[in-house]
């Protein structure tokens, strides 16, 4: 199984196990199967949403995250101690979340980012200054709607090592091994995406603009 | 060292992440102070990633860990269903067995006696000799007067045949007769603890 294999790549990279977890991993490969609940729980929220960044629906989330947990369960025995079970957990789900992905057929959007594609130079637009950030701004549900749409219209590649570094925050190398990229690819596609993301939201985002049509080319306030 | 908008935008994720070093850095900022846009692309990039980074964006559905349990302790083997639901199953079984034990118990015990008359004999000695009439239904002691010749011939035989063969006694002559005998040895018992 590539995806569990590509896990060991992970392990070699991330820093060791709390002690609590290894002492839970242990006692369930030695047979206490009834405690890998309490081995996934602090982890359960974090499976969902990288599963939700990927298929962008609910209800495939869910389900791919439930899905995720069980291979885990059945195939504890394959993780090695050294590992952070939070990074292999996360990997599972986001590769169970691209095969669905890839066998619903469901990129439906049409992404952003196809103007450049990885080898070009990424000209971050001329928007508004977006130099206020709301503590409260996540509380409002419109906010949290136009952050999942902006991320959403990525292309996948994008998205991806988004999720990972900047929501999940795994780190570099941690994104590489999961996807199986180098980690100049992850550097050159996290820039591009944080780019992008900027140039979705900047004007919307910025302060009194927030809802209006993005300014163009020509019309900037300063 | 002097740096472009270009350079400054290629730099920026490594820049925020303190992944530039001071010569690089310090070209960066000054480069920033007198550019409104890399001032911009900066900011917004930065608020990006402390948007994204907030556990308040992502929001798990109603229910979604209890449901992630159920199905975890539905998958495990040989722990199909959870204690709960062994509870139900074993209350279920209780149930099913407790109905079936009344339902035999109703079809084949005997119908209850309605009458004292009708009693099984209980308390009696079986050795006890006592009377049946051909056609009756009792069992009594020699000289009780509910004896009806008109019953068939009068037999004799002990108590305990008499009980084998569906007989029950008669509660005028055999009550008195129990009631007496016990009567009998409670003074018999008493009488040996005064000794």
């Amino acid at each position: 199984m590539a995806m569990l294999e590509g896990a060991s790549s992970v392990d070699r990279l991330a820093p060791k196990v709390d002690a609590h977890e290894e002492t839970l991993i242990r006692r369930i490969q030695n047979g206490e199967q009834e405690l890998f609940y309490e081995l996934v729980k602090p982890h359960e929220r974090r499976v969902y949403t990288a599963a939700f960044a990927i298929l962008r629906n609910p209800a495939d989330a869910e389900e791919v995250a439930q899905e995720a947990v069980l291979k885990a369960f059945t195939h504890l025995k394959q993780f090695r101690a050294e590992a952070r079970f939070s990074t292999w957990l996360i990997q599972i789900a986001v590769n169970e979340a691209r095969m669905r992905l890839r066998k619903d057929h469901s990129e439906v959007m049409e992404p952003i980012g196809e103007r450049q594609d990885d080898e070009g130079t990424y000209t971050p637009r001329e928007f508004a200054d977006w130099r206020e950030l709301p503590s409260e701004a996540l509380e409002r549900s419109e906010i949290r709607q136009l952050l999942l749409e902006a991320l959403a219209s990525l292309k996948s590649k994008y998205r991806e090592v988004f999720i990972l570094r900047d929501i999940h925050h795994l780190s570099i190398e941690e994104v590489a091994a999961t996807l199986e990229i180098s980690r100049a690819s992850v550097k050159t596609r996290l820039l591009r995406a944080r780019l992008m993301l900027r140039d979705f939201l900047a004007p919307r985002m910025a302060s009194g603009w927030f809802g209006r049509e993005p300014f163009q080319k020509g019309n900037k306030p300063w | 060292m002097v740096i472009g908008c270009e350079q400054v935008w290629q730099e920026i994720s490594n820049y925020l992440e303190n992944e530039v070093d001071p010569s690089l850095r310090a070209s960066i900022e000054e480069h920033v102070r007198g550019c409104k846009r890399c001032t911009a692309v900066l900011d917004g990039t930065r608020n990006i990633i402390q948007l994204y980074g907030d556990d308040r964006l992502f929001q798990v559905p109603m229910g979604y860990g209890w449901r992630l349990r159920r199905r975890l302790a539905d998958y495990m083997p040989g722990r199909r269903g959870t204690a709960y639901g062994w509870l139900i199953a074993v209350a279920a079984l209780g149930l099913f067995t407790a109905t079936l034990g009344l339902a035999r118990s109703a079809a084949s015990a005997p119908p209850t006696a309605r009458s004292e008359h009708a009693q099984p004999g209980k308390g009696i000695p079986s050795g006890l000799t006592v009377l049946v009439a051909g056609h009756g239904k009792l069992f009594h002691i020699a000289g009780c007067t509910f004896i009806h010749e008109k019953d068939g011939p009068v037999r004799s035989m002990t108590a305990g045949e008499a009980i084998k063969e569906g007989y029950t006694p008669c509660t005028r002559c055999l009550g008195e007769y129990l009631s007496r005998l016990a009567n009998l040895v409670r003074k018999q018992a008493w009488a040996v603890l005064l000794l």
